[in-house]
């Protein structure tokens, strides 16, 4: 059901990890429908973006469309990486399931949370970028307890 | 890929090729149309007339009680809106469980449709059904029960008897969907006060495109399929002749083996299950832990999601099921994980694994070994896991 390049990406997913003292880091999602995505950026003083991490709880599609989504926007401006839409990313896959397209928009959507992150951290306004709407604490659950 | 590993035993089963060997002469050799009047046909009446009679047998039924349908699907949908149609006028309230499958669950959402009232009495956290709560949702008005025998994710087999004997108390028909029970355990229909019950060829190492339904004598239930005079016209449709001797050389097969195959599985089940939670941390068993099929062992692995997991087993040559969503085709994991009280993040990383008698215990070493790196590397990139590990460290 998914592509050459979902699958290499789900496999040999680039960018995994986290980054310590990111300069944004957003997460999306939430566990109820099974997708969460959390993605670092580290971004110098010129708002480029020099690296990117992700962390990504979900299937398939979403461990490659973070994985993609990280490696698109590594050496961009931050302005720039704000043209890396879901579609970008789908294109980029060589497509998905049309049930895994809200995927490729939760990547989207991590990358902008990260990038708000870093605006608000650093008191500057990103021109086009919106406060993002899901947000994983609006849904945190109760942590089972028999284990 | 080398060698698969078959795990998905209550998906559907391999056929026993003395099935195959037995159904293949009323392809091309005795294919005469059962209902038909000639002698060419007295083959394929008689190998008809034995299956039904080893069925009948095999739950302690007579053999007119015994009906030959499409598969389990077909027998579920059969007893409930037939039995809603004929019991009409004395009510129009049916009661079922909360962790039935489709076949029941989606034949209920219709009937409420049609103007009928519907019950999903709750199970507890083992997934066997509240007696007291179904007992009191029963009205003068309700026409049918229906419970399955056991679930077919958590493997849960349900107090069959103490059912039958509360819908009969009050005079309410009681329907059991067993396809996955069916030949796996013991059913009697007289001991368990059973008056229909569903059951499938190709989850008993028979053909695909075979059900049986048992209707008890005096159940009212009228035909669901028009046509020709078979099945003592509730039933039309030219007899399935190879498919009804494969179910029925499957249930003389299961009718000689089942106890001791029952009982080696179980004990490969439970070793699975001992090597599973041992060797892979924040793991949990779903459902009852003995009062369960012999060969369903469905797991809980927190921070990760199934389908992941299913891709990365399949990779290994092992073929698996998972409750998760993205399995499920909703953005919901199952409902019968959700029904027995586990939150929507867990239930996302359920595997079941259901095994066979041919399963082996190199089977079940090799899946745990892959499992377990699964898992880790799943985890290693999960945030969940990510928040666990800083939360307490």
């Amino acid at each position: 059901m998914y592509s050459e390049k979902v699958m290499d990406h789900f496999n040999n997913p680039r960018n995994v990890g986290e980054i310590e003292n990111a300069s944004g880091v957003g997460t999306v999602g939430n566990a109820k429908c099974g997708d969460i995505m959390r993605i670092y950026l580290d971004i110098d003083d010129n708002q480029v973006i020099r690296d990117a991490k992700f962390k990504t709880f979900g299937c398939g599609a979403a461990v490659a469309t973070s994985s993609m989504a990280t490696e698109l926007v590594v050496g961009k401006t931050v302005r720039e990486a704000l043209q890396v839409t879901n579609k970008a990313v789908m294109e980029a896959l060589d497509g998905l399931p049309p049930v895994k397209v809200h995927c490729s928009l939760l990547a989207e959507e991590a990358i902008h949370a990260a990038l708000w992150d870093y605006a608000e951290k650093n008191k500057i306004v990103i021109e086009g970028l919106e406060k993002p709407v899901s947000d994983i604490s609006e849904h945190e659950e109760e942590e089972a307890e028999d284990y | 890929m080398e060698k698969v590993i078959y795990l998905d035993n209550a998906a559907t089963t391999r056929m026993y090729p003395e099935v195959l060997e037995a159904m293949l002469p009323y392809f091309t050799e005795d294919y005469g149309n059962p209902a038909a009047f000639y002698s060419f046909s007295n083959p394929a009446q008689k190998a008809v007339h034995e299956a039904r009679e080893t069925i009948a047998k095999f739950i302690g039924a007579k053999n007119e009680e015994i009906y030959f349908t499409g598969g389990g699907t077909e027998s579920d949908n059969w007893a409930m809106k037939a039995a809603a149609e004929a019991y009409r006028n004395k009510g129009k309230h049916i009661i079922t469980s909360t962790i039935e499958h489709h076949a029941v669950l989606h034949t209920c959402q219709w009937l409420e449709k049609q103007g009928y009232e519907v019950t999903y009495v709750n199970v507890d956290e083992d997934g066997i059904v509240k007696l007291e709560e179904l007992e009191a949702a029963i009205r003068p008005d309700t026409i049918l029960i229906s419970i399955m025998a056991a679930n077919n994710e958590i493997g849960t087999i349900q107090p069959l008897r103490e059912i039958g004997e509360i819908a009969h108390k009050h005079g309410v028909l009681f329907h059991t969907d067993a396809v996955q029970a069916f030949a796996h355990i013991p059913l009697n229909v007289d001991e368990m006060n059973i008056d229909m019950l569903s059951a499938s060829g190709h989850k008993i190492h028979g053909p695909k495109g075979i059900g049986v339904m048992y209707i008890r004598k005096g159940v009212k239930i009228l035909s669901f399929m028009h046509g020709g005079a078979q099945e003592r016209r509730r039933r039309a449709g030219t007899h399935n002749v190879p498919g009804i001797v494969g179910m029925g050389k499957a249930v003389e097969i299961a009718s000689e083996r089942m106890g001791q195959n029952g009982r080696e599985i179980a004990g490969l089940r439970d070793y699975l299950i001992e090597e599973v939670l041992k060797k892979i941390p924040y793991a949990r068993l779903n459902g009852h832990k003995t009062n369960r099929l012999p060969n369903n062992a469905n797991f809980c692995f927190r921070f990760i999601e199934g389908e992941g997991m299913l891709i990365l087993l399949d990779q290994a040559g092992i073929c698996a099921s998972s409750g998760s969503a993205c399995t499920s085709g909703s953005l919901d994991p199952s409902h019968v994980l959700l029904a027995i009280g586990l939150p929507h993040e867990i239930a996302h990383g359920s595997l079941r694994l259901s095994l066979s008698e041919e399963t082996t215990r190199e089977d079940i070493d090799y899946t745990v070994d892959k499992l377990a790196g699964i898992i880790e590397r799943l985890r290693s990139m999960s945030p969940l896991y990510e928040d666990f590990v800083k939360k307490n460290s």
